[in-house]
């Protein structure tokens, strides 16, 4: 394994992937249900959360897939199962051909380095007593993937300028970097061991929006740089449709509409995803004053006791009596494009 | 429901013969930190008209937050100060007035809803305890009549089972139904001027246009006028009449809805319209970000604050602060080169 960061490299790396196969992260029917216990000595399991259930996607190299979802959709959840941080109850996830789930920690941990994560909160993931040229060479520590002191120094120095620092600034802390700064590092390592696959949880959440501008800028520019995938996970749908080839619409668990970002923005079939893209104010008053918005009644329901039938039939204001009795599938309505709702025709 | 409806007092479009409900005039807060003062809010000057929705809006730091604590006298002191200025509520200057009187208005005059309505509902008491608090302190009810008033308000906001959600405590409630109480126990008096500090902000989308629409509806019945702090530019686009637009202290910009986003002539608010992913708009391959970060408020740049993340910027920019002036109609730009500012809009909006 060479260790130089130089675009060639990966290129070499992607196009032997690609003869493989042309998927690089295959999930399927992944479900991850989290037990509620009851008792004190002897505990039973009295009912399950279904935070996960039974969702499929896929994606390509070089390929960036959104999923959106209000909070309590699943999508963290969905993320860490991806990565087997939690352990789907079952379901298969496939990363370059090879099945993770199963998979013991110590075999997962070569497959780790191929999938760098950069999560939301720059404060909180950052150690704040390591320096941030040791927080951004330990993946390089531990995967061994320096030759020598010289080599990792030169490889930490060149991820600072890859991501838009300094160098020079490797001997400070993160108390001393902004929060813009700081989310350019949780990048610089995350893709410190060169992985092909970036999982981005609410990433550029908590940036302001003029430097969630530069973030964006960046991630373009590294997945274009290095062919990198990326799972985009975001409740923002506008910086989703700016970022993603492909978008997942999470509701309860389930993945409720799926489709290429121009399609899905353009004609969205499912009735929560016309709530959720009517509901996102824009910054446009003349544009506002004239659009149709759909105001969703109530809240999210209890994942603990989902509504019987479709999950979003509760709020769904095209709802009829059946919603409540069938489970929706996801029917491919275009194409490219699913939907999983009983009443959503198929478009020509 | 509605007890006493108030009448509109004007259209925004009108200039008025009525004086503003709420005048801020040079106001400057600072804090002092032991690195030194930090000038949060640098003298910044606005009207509130009654019956009108002004946005407040400016990326985190920009000061907007303090100018609110700072109008309601909340700012916390030490380190806050109040250094100098006018908060002109009804012609009565509320910097100047005691303790005491200020408690009146608070509540009565003047409604306040926070970002977090987790922390700002006393976790151990019932919601009618709080919502009926501020109508016994400033209505003289008690009660069954105290009761009845907060049950009416619980299902004004759309909280259905209000008599028996009177007993709940706020972690009985979703985050949007905490939000719904905060709004009724602003509007439980009916205030003349709600302000809304990112009230929304911690609310998912679907939940946030629910609040949003009925807090506007809620105000305009009332005649109240609305305040909106946030830095989200969509909301104010679709609620607001007039806005100001915050950067380090001041206000940078300010005009009505329409002036503001189709003609910005600030290059800060271009920076800001340029900045965010737009899906009223084709899909565009990059953003075009504002370089550089928000200055160090402990050492901010000589001259105008924006001048080192400014496109536009020019030898005049580095001596002294350009302060606001009219550029057209209610459209007021605090930039030396706000015409050639203005005058590119044309290639990067629309």
């Amino acid at each position: 394994m060479t260790v130089t960061p130089t675009a060639s490299d990966r290129a070499v790396a992607s196009d032997s992937e690609k003869s493989e196969s042309d998927v690089l992260l295959s999930v399927r029917d992944l479900k991850v249900h989290f037990p509620i216990k009851r008792g004190f000595l002897v505990q039973r399991e009295v009912a399950s959360v279904k935070a996960v259930d039974g969702i499929s996607f896929d994606i390509r190299p070089g390929e960036t897939l959104g999923l959106v979802g209000e909070s309590g959709s699943g999508k963290t959840t969905a993320a860490k199962a991806v990565i087997q941080l939690n352990r789907p109850g079952s379901g298969s996830v496939k990363f370059e051909g090879q099945e993770l789930v199963g998979l013991s920690t110590s075999a997962m941990r070569p497959v780790r380095r191929k999938i760098g994560m950069v999560f939301q909160d720059p404060y909180g993931s950052l150690n704040p007593r390591m320096r941030a040229g040791d927080i951004i060479g330990e993946p390089l520590k531990v995967h061994g993937l320096a030759e020598s002191q010289v080599d990792y120094r030169r490889q930490v120095s060149s991820l600072f300028s890859t991501v838009g620092l300094s160098p020079a600034m490797s001997e400070r802390y993160p108390n001393e970097f902004s929060g813009g700064q700081r989310q350019r590092l949780g990048v610089a390592r995350a893709i410190a061991a060169k992985p092909s696959l970036l999982i981005l949880d609410e990433a550029v959440s908590a940036l302001d929006v003029s430097i969630q501008a530069q973030i964006l800028n960046l991630l373009q520019d590294l997945q274009e740089q290095y062919n990198l995938a990326f799972l985009f996970i975001a409740h923002d749908l506008s910086v989703v449709r700016h970022i993603s080839h492909r978008v997942a619409v999470m509701y309860l668990g389930k993945i409720v509409e799926t489709a290429d970002s121009k399609d899905l923005y353009e004609r969205p079939l499912h009735p929560y995803t016309k709530a959720l893209l009517s509901a996102i104010p824009t910054p446009n008053p003349i544009h506002e004053r004239s659009r149709e918005r759909i105001i969703l009644r109530g809240d999210l329901p209890s994942p603990l006791s989902p509504p019987p039938g479709c999950g979003f039939s509760t709020r769904c204001p095209i709802a009829a009596d059946m919603c409540s009795a069938t489970v929706p599938e996801l029917r491919t309505l275009a194409p490219n494009q699913q939907a999983a709702c009983l009443l959503a025709g198929s478009v020509e | 429901m509605v007890r006493h409806k108030r009448a509109k007092y004007m259209t925004t479009d009108t200039p008025t013969n009525t004086s503003p409900l709420l005048q801020v005039r040079d106001l400057r807060t600072s804090f002092i930190t032991p690195q030194g003062k930090i000038p949060a809010v640098n003298g910044i000057s606005f009207d509130v008209n009654h019956g009108e929705t002004l946005g407040l809006v400016g990326e985190s730091g920009c000061g907007k937050s303090v100018s609110a604590l700072s109008i309601m006298r909340l700012v916390p002191n030490p380190p806050g100060v109040i250094e100098s200025g006018e908060v002109l509520f009804e012609g009565v200057d509320l910097l100047k007035i005691s303790n005491k009187e200020m408690q009146s208005v608070r509540g009565a005059g003047i409604g306040m809803i926070f970002q977090e309505p987790m922390s700002s509902l006393n976790p151990v008491l019932t919601i009618g305890r709080q919502i009926t608090e501020p109508l016994g302190v400033h209505l003289g009810l008690s009660g069954v009549a105290a009761e009845n008033r907060a049950a009416e308000l619980l299902e004004m906001v759309g909280i259905a089972d209000s008599r028996r959600r009177l007993g709940d405590h706020p972690h009985q409630l979703s985050g949007g139904q905490r939000q719904r109480v905060m709004i009724a126990i602003g509007l439980s008096c009916e205030p003349k001027l709600l302000i809304a500090d990112e009230a929304t902000t911690a609310l998912d989308v679907t939940i946030q246009a629910q609040i949003l629409e009925l807090m506007k509806n809620l105000t305009s019945q009332l005649g109240t006028s609305l305040l909106i702090i946030t830095h989200n530019l969509g909301i104010i686009a679709r609620y607001a009449d007039r806005l100001n637009v915050m950067y380090a202290g001041k206000i940078r910009e300010s005009g009505t809805a329409e002036q503001v986003y189709l003609r910005p002539s600030h290059p800060y608010t271009i920076g800001l319209l340029n900045s965010v992913p737009r899906l009223d708009r084709p899909l565009s391959e990059r953003l075009d970000p504002i370089e550089g970060e928000i200055p160090d408020p402990l050492n901010l740049p000589m001259g105008c604050a924006f001048r080192p993340r400014c496109r536009w910027v020019t030898e005049q920019c580095k001596v002294a602060e350009p302060v606001l002036g009219q550029i057209a109609g209610r459209q007021s730009v605090a930039c030396y080169e706000s015409k050639a500012v203005s005058g590119s809009v044309g290639i990067t909006l629309q």
